[in-house]
């Protein structure tokens, strides 16, 4: 089975700075992938090089068997990408935002409904002005507009940061039913328990370069099996909760 | 592309109407523009009808200046951009959309200031025909040249000073065009103003087409 | 030109990622200026030129009769306006050259012509003003010509001011060449609507001069045109290869970035890792 994402020697650019200076990766398809590494190291430039964001000038690099070296863009419409910018207008409510950015996809008004529903936005939030939420609701605002493009391949940049609890756990459900229905995920995070007990492998990212991953992608290109979800802990009693 | 343009036209629009940014700035700064010409000139009101159609497009370029900087801010919002280049939405839609919202604004702000020149310069309105299909022509022109020069400055720290620079000296043409249209049409000779009129026109065609070509490619490679 | 050859580089590593790249030292081969053979020549040609011109406008030449010696302004005049034109046509072309290619010498050559351009429009305006002086006596008439060059000083300042922005270079070139490709038809309305603006009120007196000229006055023009366009074409050729020795000792070495990049890798994992 053809892989979702399949990238040899990827370079990439960010003006004369190579981002990405050589990366080896392979992502079947429901399969979660967590990319960890240092700053700088070029997380989100991969995440935004296999969203066709940023244009790959070296190697292979083939998303959803879009090439990414010929024309970057007919991948954009099958991926998700939720970043650190929410890319939400702050005048605008969230219902205004999601619909907005539902339907410049061509989302299904009822997948529109749905989004926010599962992000639970639907109630009394639904009509505050974005500029008006908390950062964790923003993200959640962001998710919905990302769950109603229904993208094959997801992308998410250090998702958990700035949720609390709750929301984290939401996220990874929403993650998990997303993978169920046959979506890919590719995430950064420095969420390293919670991250890694999601994800089915693993890749080291340092200097634009990846390292031998951990865990092995299944070889027969089946499914990959389920992650080991750890119920959701107690918080240990040290641990102050940003608000 | 049309549905793309409606949509991103509605979103602008929505955004102007909930902030207000519009209704409580930008109206008044440009009332204040007019007033601020009476102090300027002799309040002989001689002097002022005479002047008034120029006075009048020399404040609506202000007032444009303004409300094209607040459209490009739009989609300056951190993130925006990516989210533009990932939904898919046709570049030339997203140029047609945003330059339609600012000329509904545009043309809000022209009425106001027409009521303006009227009750403070003691303008006596004639040749309605003339002046309304050369305010159309000239918004139209405003909106479209503003809108692709807001796209090139769009997302810089000094935006807010080369805006200015670049298009006003673009924008001349349609100033001289407009004003001349509308001392035509107010000395009851519009016969004179008619061919202003389609220099107008042929502006707002020329900077139409040249934004929906450019549009894309600025959003790319900037 | 052969590609440069590091010397000295030094890498900063930082936990931060980028590490600051300094331009690699020109290699041996790179001129220290932007002579050549070609270009000389053509700087003895201009300032050749340039004598005659000087002969044959304030000697050899006769004074207009109604504008009396005035009038030898015009063999500077009218052609530093051609050429401010050419120059604006250039930076158009260009751009869309750039648009259409991406290869840096289109940049350089739009960035280039633009500057020369604007020299030659100051020349316009200046030698409009003085002539204006003794003729009207002021300094300014809001004559088509002068006022159009006036506005299109305008746009090639802003054309130069968005050159010099600070951001990602293939940005700044991306937008550089859409609003220098939009100088074409700028130029081209801006002249037509003031020329037809300002002949409902007044004859455009500096053009009326043009078609009536003849004999030596006409040689003495004919001269100007060639003078100021071997001036024209060395200031052009010299500035562009600037821009591209700039362009050159900044580019990128693709390899050696990488190379730096990927031994970050080594510094900031741990001991024991190797980087990929």
């Amino acid at each position: 089975m053809e892989p979702v994402v399949h990238l040899r020697a990827a370079v990439a650019l960010l003006g004369r700075f190579p981002a990405l200076a050589g990366i080896d990766l392979d992502v079947a398809r429901g399969e979660i992938v967590l990319l960890r590494g240092p700053n700088g190291a070029g997380k989100t430039t991969l995440l935004r090089a296999c969203a066709g964001l940023v244009p790959v000038v070296r190697g292979e690099a083939v998303v959803l068997g879009h090439d990414l070296r010929v024309d970057p863009r007919p991948v954009r419409r099958n991926v998700g990408l939720l970043g650190h910018a929410t890319g939400l207008f702050d005048d605008l409510t969230v219902a205004d935002n999601v619909r907005f950015w539902g339907r410049a996809c061509h989302a299904d008004p009822a997948d529109i409904a749905a989004a926010l529903a599962l992000v639970g936005l639907d109630g009394r939030l639904r009509d505050v002005a974005v500029g008006r939420l908390s950062a964790g609701q923003r993200r959640r605002t962001s998710l919905a507009c990302l769950l109603a493009r229904r993208p094959a391949l997801w992308l998410l940049d250090e998702p958990h940061a700035g949720l609390d609890q709750d929301t984290r756990d939401q996220l990874d459900a929403l993650i998990g039913r997303a993978v169920r229905q046959g979506a890919t995920v590719l995430l950064a995070s420095h969420e390293l328990d919670r991250a890694e007990s999601l994800a089915h492998r693993v890749v080291e990212l340092a200097g634009g370069t990846t390292a031998p991953t951990r865990g092995a992608a299944p070889a027969d290109g089946s499914a990959p099996p389920a992650p080991t979800h750890r119920a959701p802990a107690a918080p240990p009693p040290e641990v102050s909760h940003v608000a | 592309m049309w549905r793309d343009a409606a949509l991103v036209a509605g979103r602008d629009l929505r955004v102007e109407l909930r902030s207000r940014v519009t209704t409580n700035q930008v109206a008044p700064f440009s009332l204040l523009v007019l007033i601020l010409f009476a102090f300027a000139l002799d309040p002989d009101r001689q002097l002022l009808e005479r002047l008034a159609s120029g006075l009048y497009w020399t404040a609506v370029l202000f007032a444009a200046l303004l409300a094209i900087s607040r459209s490009a801010a739009i989609d300056e919002t951190d993130g925006v951009r990516d989210a533009l280049r990932l939904s898919g939405l046709d570049p030339a839609g997203v140029f047609v959309g945003k330059a339609a919202a600012v000329a509904v604004v545009l043309l809000a702000l022209e009425l106001l200031l027409g009521v303006g020149v009227v009750v403070l310069y003691g303008v006596e309105l004639a040749g309605a025909g003339l002046v309304v299909v050369a305010g159309l022509a000239a918004t139209v022109a405003v909106a479209a040249t503003g809108t692709l020069y807001g796209a090139l400055v769009s997302g810089l720290r000094v935006r807010e000073t080369l805006l200015p620079l670049l298009l006003l000296p673009v924008l001349a043409p349609v100033l001289i065009g407009a004003t001349r249209a509308f001392e035509a049409a107010l000395a009851g000779v519009p016969a004179d103003g008619w061919p202003w009129c389609g220099l107008l026109a042929g502006l707002a065609v020329l900077y139409a087409v040249a934004g929906a070509l450019a549009y894309g490619t600025l959003l790319e490679g900037s | 030109m052969t590609s440069p050859t590091s010397t000295t580089v030094s890498g900063t590593p930082s936990g931060d990622g980028r590490a600051a790249h300094t331009p690699a030292a020109a290699a041996p081969g790179t001129p220290g200026h932007t002579g050549s053979r070609a270009s000389r020549v053509l700087g003895i040609l201009a300032l050749g030129s340039i004598v005659l011109l000087v002969l044959y406008g304030l000697v050899w030449s006769p004074a207009d009769a109604e504008m009396a010696d005035s009038v030898r302004l015009m063999y500077i005049h009218v052609p530093a306006a051609s050429f401010m034109y050419t120059g604006c046509f250039i930076t158009a072309v260009a751009s869309a050259m750039w648009l259409r290619r991406r290869t840096p010498g289109w940049d350089a050559l739009a960035g280039a012509s633009a500057e020369v351009a604007l020299v030659f429009a100051a020349i316009t305006l200046g030698t409009g003003s003085l002539w204006g002086r003794p003729t009207w006596g002021t300094y300014w008439t809001w004559d088509a010509r002068l006022t159009s060059t006036a506005l299109l000083t305008t746009l090639l300042v802003g054309y130069l001011a968005l050159r010099r922005l600070d951001v990602d270079p293939t940005a700044r070139s991306t937008r550089a060449a859409v609003l220098g490709l939009l100088l074409v038809p700028n130029v081209i309305i801006v002249n037509r609507s003031v020329e037809w603006w300002r002949s409902l009120h007044q004859r455009s007196t500096l053009v009326k001069l043009d078609p009536t000229i003849e004999g030596q006055m006409l040689v003495a023009l004919m001269v100007g045109f060639l003078a100021i366009g071997l001036v024209f074409t060395w200031l052009l050729v010299h500035r562009f290869r600037v821009a591209w020795l700039e362009y050159q000792s900044e580019r990128l070495d693709l390899d050696l970035a990488l190379a730096e990049r990927r031994a970050e890798a080594g510094r900031t994992t741990g001991a024991g890792e190797a980087p990929a």
